[in-house]
């Protein structure tokens, strides 16, 4: 639990209660004869939980499509014992899920579950990201071209990209975008997918290693010489103009060398 | 493997072949736009900033500080009861009463 200073007296002792049954009912928590309001504390506690676990399920509808409903507030209730709210902002509510799932023992056999929670959270991120401007093709294409190596991109900051050794964007979308399509995921690919909002909506594709590189090295901060040999060295049979056209599409850049665009 | 040098030349070719691909209409064709003074009480979208919640909180009819998202270029041309008109700013007409 996060150590806010409050001006309330008992605040810390009434937040500890609320996610450990086993402690007793806060002191000052009365009903009207006086007495500890035990029942009534209760009801308070179980509400906390049943309203994080709906807000965890919003954010993460694959993982609990592929959990199961009951299974997934099982696992919610052990995930906000071990990692109770850090904000009073819900939007920012489950950021650890991934890593309470990766290392969770009795879901080994899964590997993949971590990742889709990667996804999804990477997904609210990118929805949640500031409104900002993206780099127009024209605003390169401006640049002098002995002074495009040199030149470094600033990310938007709705990109970001995810590197999994499994079909994550598949599973994401058999499980939470079209749920009602048929066809099978192939458990054996790795997938990486990069995330952007240019306009309104989150963008999501799949991207080929080389141009996952030149995204990666780019939003990194790196310049664009630099970026194109690290997307090579992923990729010797990389096609540069073609994965920078790809990137541009899908809006990951914010402006030039740090003016907006 | 030995490091690879790009030649300045290389990385402007490139750039300029990835460039001429993308005009500005390949902003995609579903683009949507804002449209302020438009929404059913409760229907509005939201600004997705940091901490926003504000989907659906429109109070009044047409408010015209809250928006939807509509077709990119039909905002303007949208007209409500009254000879209200979508606006692609926020509008001063409709607030709740505070």
């Amino acid at each position: 639990m996060v150590d806010h200073p409050s001006p309330v007296p008992g605040r810390k002792a009434f937040a500890a209660a609320l996610l450990a049954p086993d402690l007793p009912v806060p002191e000052g928590v009365v009903g009207r004869d006086g007495r500890p309001a035990g029942k009534r504390f209760a009801v308070y506690r179980n509400n906390v939980v049943v309203s994080l676990t709906e807000s965890l399920k919003a954010t993460y509808p694959a993982v609990t499509a592929l959990l199961g409903e009951e299974y997934f507030s099982a696992l919610a209730r052990l995930y906000i014992n071990a990692h109770p709210p850090q904000s009073p902002i819900l939007s920012r509510y489950g950021a650890e899920l991934s890593e309470f799932v990766a290392t969770f023992a009795p879901l080994a056999a899964y590997p993949y579950l971590a990742d889709v929670a990667r996804f999804e959270w990477a997904w609210l991120q990118s929805y949640h990201a500031a409104d900002a401007p993206v780099l127009a093709a024209a605003d390169l294409a401006a640049v002098p071209p002995e002074a495009l190596a040199g030149t470094i991109l600033t990310a938007h900051p709705a990109a970001s990209v995810l590197v999994s050794a499994f079909p994550v964007f598949d599973l994401v979308i058999a499980n939470r975008f079209e749920p009602e399509a048929s066809g099978s995921v192939d458990l054996s690919e790795s997938q990486t997918v990069l995330f952007s909002r240019p306009d309104i909506d989150v963008m999501f594709r799949v991207i080929p290693a080389g141009t996952a590189a030149l995204a990666a090295a780019l939003l990194d901060g790196q310049a664009l010489g630099n970026a194109a040999e690290q997307a090579f060295e992923a990729d010797p049979a990389f096609d540069f103009s073609q994965g920078l056209s790809v990137l541009l599409a899908a809006g990951i850049f914010g402006g030039l060398d740090g003016r907006a665009a | 493997m030995s490091k690879m040098i790009l030649s300045a030349a290389f990385v402007a070719g490139a750039v300029a072949t990835a460039v001429s691909g993308l005009s500005t209409a390949a902003v995609a064709q579903d683009a949507k736009e804002k449209c302020y003074g438009v929404s059913l009480a409760g229907k509005n979208d939201c600004k997705a900033g940091p901490g926003t919640t504000c989907a659906g909180s429109s109070t009044v009819d047409y408010q015209g500080n809250a928006w939807t998202l509509v077709p990119k270029g039909t905002c303007v041309s949208m007209s409500v009861p009254d000879g209200r008109m979508g606006s692609l700013e926020p509008l001063t007409r409709d607030l709740p009463k505070s």
